[in-house]
């Protein structure tokens, strides 16, 4: 009785806990995501920035390609025309309203691909989840940097402690 | 001294969390309403309602790399009776909205509800006669998340905000804050009028 109560409880259980034990030497896989996140790539796709020219100037000239490449028809822009004592774009035109409906939006990139000046983008802040509806409406001072070179700036998440690193391939 | 704790840590649960929660020494002085919103907070068990391909990122949060455990919801529910929170993942079609409504109106209060993904939330791209243009017309949401599909981080993201919101004391959207308009059209109409205003 007792031999096989060894063999047909101990031993399998044993075995089982052995299996884990023979685990704990591995590298262990949990991401500590708050305050650690982890390696995005290079091209992730992520929230929108509107750039800017090294200037100063917005790079958007309002022509709507983003907009008729999208295929969740997020994006609404509004054109103006530029005057010499009102400047921010160097073309003829700028944008004066520019929305995306985040919470339609898909992140295929689409709108980074058919703009001819490189003015919208995508970037690796995915920490978009909010309570209202209204608040993802993201204007066009919401998206526009503050500064030259903002959008290329490491992503740090909300709590992270260092910014998340990028995958190089290794 | 009692000291006042005014940084905010969201997923530790041995972290008083806000400032009417006074720490002084081994003594934690909190009222009750504080200790049950932490108690619900921590143990948030979520109903699967998995419609589509961001159930699959839903999955992807559970599984060892993001371990939603770590939050307090391991427990994934197949059952309304005991979830606290709703993540409706995926696109709603027509057909499936009075199930939605059924299943959320099966669960106790107090009930909290996420809605994953751009066809949740909005429709997303499937701008069509048989999805429902945004779950919050069913149901009352609390916490949309962008993306198609949000990544498990983005969804951890989510649940972070929605036990800040329980941590708080935010009461949960009732019934009567559904959206009983259509989405996009709607929208961009009200948005011209008020540009033209």
């Amino acid at each position: 009785m007792s031999v096989d109560v060894l063999k047909s409880v101990v031993k399998p259980v044993l075995a089982g806990f052995g299996i884990t034990a023979r685990r704990l030497k591995n590298k262990k896989v949990t991401i500590m995501y708050p305050e650690e996140i982890r390696e995005q790539y290079p091209r992730t796709r992520w929230r929108h920035f509107l750039t800017r020219y090294e200037s100063g100037l917005e790079r958007c000239i309002g022509c709507s390609l983003c907009a008729g490449a999208c295929p969740a028809r997020c994006i609404y822009v509004e054109a103006a025309e530029n005057t010499d004592t009102e400047r921010y774009s160097p073309g003829e035109r700028y944008a004066v309203r520019y929305e995306i409906n985040m919470i339609r939006c898909i992140f295929c990139g689409y709108c980074q691909e058919a703009c001819p000046t490189g003015a919208i983008v995508l970037r690796k802040n995915f920490e978009l989840a909010d309570y209202k509806r209204e608040d993802f409406i993201y204007t066009k001072e919401r998206l526009l940097e503050k500064f030259p070179g903002e959008a290329e700036l490491p992503f740090k998440g909300q709590y992270a402690d260092k910014p998340a690193p990028v995958f190089t391939g290794k | 001294m009692p000291k006042r704790v005014e940084t905010l840590v969201l997923h530790d649960s041995t972290t008083p969390v806000f400032g009417d929660v006074q720490k002084g020494g081994n003594v934690v002085i909190a009222s009750l309403d504080t200790l049950l919103n932490q108690a619900r907070a921590n143990s948030l068990w979520p109903l699967t309602f998995g419609l589509a391909c961001c159930a699959i990122e839903m999955m992807g949060m559970v599984s060892a790399r993001f371990d939603v455990a770590r939050f307090g919801m391991e427990r994934f529910s197949a059952t309304p009776r005991q979830a606290d929170v709703m993540i409706i993942a995926g696109r709603l079609s027509k057909k499936m909205a009075p199930v939605l409504r059924q299943i959320y109106d099966q669960m106790p209060e107090p009930k909290w509800v996420i809605s994953m993904g751009a066809c949740a939330s909005s429709g997303g791209v499937y701008n069509n006669y048989a999805i429902v243009q945004g779950a919050d017309q069913v149901v009352p949401v609390d916490v949309y998340v962008p993306g198609c599909p949000p990544s498990p981080d983005a969804l951890i993201y989510a649940i972070l905000k929605i036990q800040e919101k329980i941590k708080r004391g935010n009461k949960p959207r009732s019934l009567t804050d559904l959206r009983l308009f259509e989405a996009v059209s709607k929208d961009g109409a009200r948005e011209l009028e008020r540009v033209k205003a």
